[in-house]
């Protein structure tokens, strides 16, 4: 999902030889109880390592995220098109901060982790590398894209980890907005002329496949799973997500009078569960190792975008200072 | 990074009139001003708030986990402290 790379790299966590079994016996027991754990309380090493990864690798993936939608904000079709998606992008920004707030709780400054994702050495969803080249891709982004992210962080809002918890219920709140703004362009889209419900077609037929790619590895290849679910960070496997989303959008483009581009994808009345064709996998990696069609933009906007605020960030932090100088000189006057 | 860190402060919200202000989140900014902006910005999107306040991360000072049993237990075994630890005569009614 926003933090399949987890799935991919590293080695699984051993869970630390030097954590002392007896604070990790008590910690599993809060874990199984359904307690929260929050920021000061003992926590083994791996599992501040794993939320630090997940938790900053959602934010980024929520902060790259505003770059394909960004992209279509002045030449929305009408005002009022263009203050939803303003509002839904801003939201993605929100969205970014909590999620950095929640990690910083971790010991590690926004600063740091900010840094790994300019770095390079932070991924962030593989979704947003792909280019959004109609206004239909507003309307399948905010579809499938977020509709896919909420089947991933309705879970989340139960993990054990008190702040990422409390984050994603807010993030949850305001998800369910963007979904049905992007489903209702569908609509209006696959309503109108010929050619826009071939816009909107198009649009499905370029996003369908990568968004199946955001529930990352299917789970025969899955690591860091078991700790995961152990420590109920992750409480649905990859496989069982994706199921669910397929299920649950399938419908709804049928209604839309649209096809989805899976010449394998057929209804198993004796399941109830839509089974769908092999996925390319080999295309996955690609994007995720930094080889989709839009990864070096994403981060050359990135980049740019901190440069140029840097003098902002700068000025503020000055006049910040003058003042508090003033304040003190002030104080050491009237005494 | 050479740029300082931006301080942290934590953003409290009054969700209606009449309620207590609850903590909500954090925010970044370089001083008090700018705090409030952006907590209004980040945190009061949807008419969640009628009034804002910021602190300083640095000025909040938290009991330490290991010390929940120590502080927080005793209490435990004071139910006299309760309404339903007392009897009360049926015939009174409520009390
Ligand atoms: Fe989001
Ligand atoms: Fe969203």
């Amino acid at each position: 999902m926003y933090t399949q790379a987890l799935n991919e790299k590293d080695a699984p966590f051993t869970t630390g030889r030097s954590d002392d079994p007896i604070k990790l016996e008590r910690f599993q027991a809060i874990i199984d109880a359904e307690d929260k754990v929050e920021p000061n309380d003992w926590m083994p090493d791996a599992y501040r390592r794993t939320l630090q990864r997940q938790i900053s690798q959602h934010a980024h993936s929520e902060v790259i995220g505003m770059q394909p939608e960004g992209n279509w904000l002045t030449r929305a079709p009408s005002l009022k098109r263009k203050a939803t998606l303003l509002a839904k992008i801003q939201d993605e920004a929100g969205h970014g901060l909590y999620l950095y707030a929640a990690a910083e709780t971790l010991g590690m400054s926004r600063e740091e982790y900010y840094e790994q994702l300019l770095s390079g050495r932070a991924k962030y969803s593989s979704i947003f590398n792909y280019p959004s080249l109609t206004w239909a891709d507003m309307g399948a982004i905010g579809w499938l894209v977020d509709g896919a992210a909420i089947m991933n962080q309705i879970p989340l809002c139960r993990c054990s980890y008190g702040p990422y918890a409390r984050a994603m219920i807010r993030i949850c709140k305001e998800e369910s907005f963007h979904q049905r703004q992007g489903y209702e362009i569908m609509v209006t889209l696959s309503r109108g002329t010929p050619a826009q419900k071939a816009m909107a077609q198009d649009a499905l037929n370029r996003f369908y496949w990568p968004v199946l790619m955001m529930f990352g590895p299917s789970d025969t290849e899955s690591m860091h799973s078991a700790d995961s679910t152990k420590w109920k960070i992750k409480r649905f496997s990859n496989d069982e997500l994706r199921q669910k989303f397929i299920d649950a959008t399938i419908p709804q483009g049928q209604h839309l009078g649209l096809t989805f581009p899976d010449p394998d994808l057929k209804f198993d009345a004796a399941t109830g569960h839509w089974t769908h064709g092999e996925i390319d996998w080999s295309e996955f990696k690609r994007v995720l190792a930094g080889d989709g069609p839009c990864n070096r933009q994403r981060m050359k906007v990135r980049k740019a975008a901190d440069a140029e605020g840097t003098w902002v960030r700068e000025a503020a932090a000055a006049y910040a200072n003058k003042r508090a100088d003033r304040q003190r000189i002030a104080k050491i006057a009237a005494e | 990074m050479t740029e300082p860190a931006t301080p942290l402060w934590e953003v409290f919200i009054r969700s209606r009139s009449g309620l207590p202000h609850k903590h909500c989140g954090s925010v970044h900014a370089s001083d008090a001003t700018m705090a409030l902006q952006a907590a209004r910005d980040v945190y009061t999107r949807r008419g969640e708030s009628v009034s804002l306040w910021i602190v300083p991360s640095s000025a909040i000072i938290a009991s330490d986990p290991a010390d929940r049993d120590a502080l927080f237990e005793p209490t435990g075994t004071k139910i006299y402290r309760h309404p339903t630890f007392y009897e009360v005569p049926d015939e009174v009614g409520h009390m």
